[in-house]
């Protein structure tokens, strides 16, 4: 039994989305140094605005100017901030009341340390020096000395250039295991062997196997070497470059069921021209030097197989 | 309504790390132990539903492959959802209660250990104005705890405490993954210290339920779902007062919580300030025996913590421990979204 295998795995997307009318008012007005509320029907102030009431689902749209000094409602000490989180040094989490809201905001402290921090604090926001429409042009709040400014006034949203959309990357940092089955399967591959798992119920092989029969619910656990030749069972022709990949089109994808084996594997078909592969044509791996997986199947040269043969691999 | 009861329920150890089993070689043994249970087969199953989430351990569609472990083909009846089991419960207890089906699988898992959990989780919250800051899930429950601790409901006294108890109780819970005594430690956002937070884990859980005479059949002293019912609350963190838990309270008040005293209560608090929300919200006294199997703060395996509170609870039925049990889930963080089920023995049942 081999060790179960690791890899790191990176999952990394740029989240996109688009604003309504309240929200990009919002961003637009961060961007500008102006923070706006939104006015509920029973003449709160919500901060962050949001474009329907949390409590009556009521289409919230009158907007409002707040101040950018505010009362500290709730407080947490952060002493080892995370990737991409507002400040690299510690820090407090906050959430805040801006003077002439009703809400609180959630952001950083800029503060020496928990001791300088309370629940009723006064803070102003410190705003980014580069600012794109997003909460995070909000760089941080840090103490304030003064009282409430009261620069409440009703606001029409409108801004030169409004923002209408945001991008937020996001990156997760995961360590793949492939877990039993497939460590066994990826090990045996580094020998140029396929090895494939058998059912204890219904006796079918699958390859690669995923640890579990999906008929009978029960792990596989009988490691069975199949191939190496196969069967292709179908085909498609591909005609679109892929990004990144070095491959001539047109080309043949394939389903090809290695002799011993009971699921069908994909895989690319070189060797022969693409219009000439055919259902129940023989081939076998081609490995490359270096590679953790055959490069492609080629024709071996046998009679093509019986349809019968296959069938129930389709 | 339809009786429906919870006839079996079985959990894996709970451990920090699964790196030799993927997720469905890690579920696989739980399906199989509550379907031996009531000797019913995969085939016998009238609906499955599972909860579970591809961000935890990365891997896209991983409730595909975790089907396999069901035995899912020919196709079979079955639902996902991207949330805690409790919720895959409620869905296959409404389908029970259409009367399409008499029985249902319910199993959820999650696999914290490739990810970091803390991280992970702030790609649940609102896109536009919370996730670009990245609050980690301490830190959000740290807020509410400050909050809980200027409205004079607890300190950190108290909330060691809540600590203490649970992984002392956890000590009888052979799938626990924090047991005996475990030092508060130092602060991981201030004010909760390590203590006051959940382990991180791997885990599964499934559950069956069936439907009247069905159940009777099944299990010798089913765990009949009185009521069940699931409130959530505002999306923003600065509208909602922390210290409360309304949808807690509702979702209690619907399914009949508050009808006659409960024996047992299986709360899904992860962070110890959470258990003083719920208690509250609950109305739960010294008499309510408040998670004897030591509860999140024991084995919090993402997605089917919830889920293995339902699965608690019903376990202590099946045996006889209690008459009349309440399981709470939640999701989201600072106990946004809460379900509250009522369960009891078949000799409280009174129609
Ligand atoms: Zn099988």
């Amino acid at each position: 039994m081999p060790e179960a295998l690791s890899a790191p795995l990176v999952v990394e997307f740029p989240f996109t989305r688009s604003l309504g009318p309240v929200q990009s008012a919002f961003l637009t007005g961060l961007r500008e140094r102006t923070v706006l509320g939104v006015r509920t029907a029973d003449g709160k102030i919500l901060v962050p605005p949001v474009e329907y009431d949390p409590v009556t689902a009521e289409e919230l749209r009158e907007l409002t100017g707040v101040a950018t000094t505010g009362t500290v409602t709730t407080w947490a000490w952060n002493p080892a901030p995370r990737p991409a989180q507002p400040l690299a040094t510690p820090f407090a989490w906050v959430l805040v009341r801006l003077d002439g809201a009703d809400t609180a905001l959630l952001h950083a402290l800029d503060a020496p340390g928990p001791e300088a921090v309370h629940t009723g604090m006064r803070v102003r926001i410190r705003w980014a020096a580069e600012r794109t429409g997003a909460i995070t042009d909000i760089a941080c709040f840090e103490p304030y000395g003064g009282d409430g400014t009261g620069q409440c006034a009703p606001h029409d949203g409108e801004f030169a250039d409004p923002v209408t959309g945001i991008v937020t990357p996001a990156r997760l940092d995961y360590r793949y295991t492939p877990g039993r089955a497939q460590s066994a399967y990826l090990d045996a591959l580094s020998g140029q062997r396929i090895v494939g798992e058998r059912c204890p119920s219904c006796h079918k092989v699958y390859v690669p196997p995923r640890g579990a029969c999906p008929t009978c619910g029960v792990a596989t656990t009988e490691q069975v070497e199949v191939g190496p030749r196969g069967t292709v069972t179908t085909f498609c022709i591909v005609n679109i470059k892929a990004k990144n990949l070095d491959i001539e089109v047109p080309y043949v994808y394939a389903h090809i069921a290695l002799d011993g084996a009971d699921l069908a594997l994909h895989a690319r078909i070189g060797g022969i021209p693409y219009d000439q592969v055919r259902m129940g044509l023989r081939v076998e791996p081609v490995w490359t030097e270096g590679g953790r997986h055959p490069d492609h199947y080629r024709p071996t040269g046998e009679p093509d197989a019986d349809y019968d043969a296959y069938k129930e691999l389709l | 309504m339809r009786d429906t009861a919870i006839v079996a329920f079985a959990q894996t150890d709970h451990v920090r790390h699964t790196d030799e089993l993927s997720e469905v070689e890690m579920l696989m043994p739980v399906l199989h132990r509550v379907l031996d249970a009531t000797g019913l087969k995969a085939s016998d199953i009238g609906f499955t539903c599972s909860g579970s989430s591809d961000y935890l351990a990365g891997r896209a569609f991983s409730f595909t492959m975790a089907l396999d472990g069901v035995g899912a083909y020919p196709p079979i009846s079955e639902s996902h959802v991207e949330m805690d089991g409790a919720w895959a419960l409620y869905e296959a207890w409404v389908k029970i209660q259409t009367g399409q089906v008499d029985t249902a699988l319910v199993y959820s898992y999650g696999k914290s250990s490739p990810g970091e959990v803390r991280d992970v989780l702030t790609r649940q919250l609102d896109p536009y104005y919370v996730g670009p800051l990245w609050p980690d899930s301490v830190a959000l429950a740290a807020l509410q705890a400050r909050a809980l601790i200027d409205a004079g409901d607890t300190d950190e006294a108290a909330l060691a405490a809540i600590a203490h108890r649970s992984r002392a109780a956890a000590a009888d819970n052979p799938h626990a993954q924090l047991r005996g005594p475990v030092p508060a430690g130092e602060y991981v956002v201030q004010p909760l210290r390590t203590g006051d937070c959940p382990p991180v884990g791997d885990g599964a859980a499934a559950v069956i339920l069936a439907a009247g005479d069905t159940a009777r059949a099944l299990c010798p002293r089913p765990a009949w779902i009185r009521g069940i019912d699931h409130r959530i609350e505002a999306h923003s963190l600065g509208v909602r007062e922390l210290t409360e838990s309304p949808s807690t309270y509702l979702a209690a008040t619907r399914a009949g919580v508050f009808e006659r005293p409960v024996d047992t209560a299986e709360l899904h608090a992860p962070f110890t300030s959470q258990e003083v929300v719920l208690r509250k919200a609950l109305r739960l006294d010294d008499s309510v025996d408040v998670n004897p199997s030591g509860g999140a703060l024991a084995a919090n395996p993402v997605m089917a913590a919830g889920l293995i509170r339902l699965g608690e609870a019903a376990a202590r039925i099946h045996r006889g421990e209690s008459e009349r049990a309440l399981a709470h889930a939640t999701s989201g963080p600072c106990l946004q979204q809460n379900l509250v089920a009522v369960l009891e023995g078949e000799s409280a049942h009174v129609q």
